[in-house]
């Protein structure tokens, strides 16, 4: 009996190994769960805001024609961007912590370190598209392409998790060509970007959670 | 009848040091504090398994200093994949031979 584990065992150690040292392994379904509810409460707040100002959402082009008061030197707090400013800042905090929480529970569960070379490299990863992005969206913000922000989010969340998907459990890259998808698309349908938006962030990051911890954390595992 | 385990490498007999060799194949190097996070072992226990590897040239030591503070990683040599590669290939063949 101890002589037939023996190769099973050491193939099982190697595994182990390989994916502890190269992989962050901590991310929780739930933190995707938790992530995706954040967002549909912050869709939810800002489509109370939007509703009333569809005109100025669609994008540059049109914008003289529907919203001639937001066509030149528009500023984020002339516009209603005060407010849908704070409510995005809010579901990203929520979002954050919640993910951040789930995961830490989980690390401590699995007994696996939470800051290590693997989560400091699988940051500088996500980081990268995200913060060149950002910068883009901004830019895009104050130039009154309103439009554009959502699919915009989509396209550079996505690229972030393709990127990041070699250094953490490997499915967040299926996560991405989603968001990526939904990005491009609705580039074609600017205006309804706070749709896409709802679906990308709140829908699938919902099911991918969901899948994530059927597959990973279920009791009994 | 040929010797299943004739082919298996006697230095990866050890747990610690078959740990070791996985996180270093996957990984351009991997530092000493993060090889006794992954395998759970005390310094000195460490050091002695990463000395075995090193004077069989499957791994090279790089010191080197973050801040004040010293970080040695280890990398894989050539001959370390070679033999880590063989080694998997046995253990494969003597599991095909049991089922």
């Amino acid at each position: 009996m101890n002589n037939e584990s023996t190769p099973l065992q050491n193939l099982a150690q190697i595994k182990k190994m390989m994916e502890q040292s190269s992989r962050f392994v901590s991310l929780s379904g739930l933190s995707g769960i938790a992530a995706g509810l954040s967002a549909l409460v912050g869709a939810w707040f800002a489509y109370q805001e939007i509703a009333a100002h569809r005109g100025a959402m669609t994008n540059l082009k049109y914008a003289p024609k529907t919203a001639p008061v937001y066509a030149n030197g528009l500023d984020i707090r002339e516009f209603m961007g005060e407010k849908l400013f704070v409510i995005a800042i809010g579901t990203f905090v929520a979002a954050f912590a919640l993910s951040f929480l789930f995961t830490y529970l989980r690390s401590k569960k699995t007994n696996i370190p939470l800051w290590g070379s693997s989560a400091r490299r699988l940051m500088f990863q996500v980081a990268v598209p995200l913060v060149a992005g950002g910068i883009y969206l901004l830019k895009l913000i104050e130039n009154g392409a309103f439009g554009f922000i959502a699919p915009g989010c989509l396209l550079f969340y996505g690229l972030a998790l393709v990127n990041a998907s070699k250094y953490t459990l490997s499915e967040v890259k299926y996560l991405g060509y989603c968001q990526i998808t939904l990005g491009v698309v609705n580039v074609f349908f600017v205006g309804f970007g706070l749709y896409f938006w709802t679906l990308g962030f709140g829908i699938l990051h919902i099911v991918y959670g969901t899948i994530m911890w059927l597959k990973y954390e279920r009791v009994g595992q | 009848m040929n010797n299943p385990i004739q082919h298996l490498n006697k230095i990866f007999d050890s747990r610690i040091r078959l740990g070791i060799m996985s996180a270093v194949m996957v990984n351009d190097a991997v530092n000493f504090n993060d090889l006794k996070e992954l395998l759970q072992i005390t310094d000195g226990n460490l050091a002695s398994h990463l000395k075995t590897l090193e004077e069989n040239t499957y791994i090279q030591v790089q010191k080197g200093f973050i801040g004040r503070k010293t970080n040695t990683t280890y990398a894989v040599t050539q001959q370390g994949q070679i033999a880590f590669k063989a080694h998997l290939a046995a253990l494969e063949a003597m599991i095909k031979n049991m089922h």
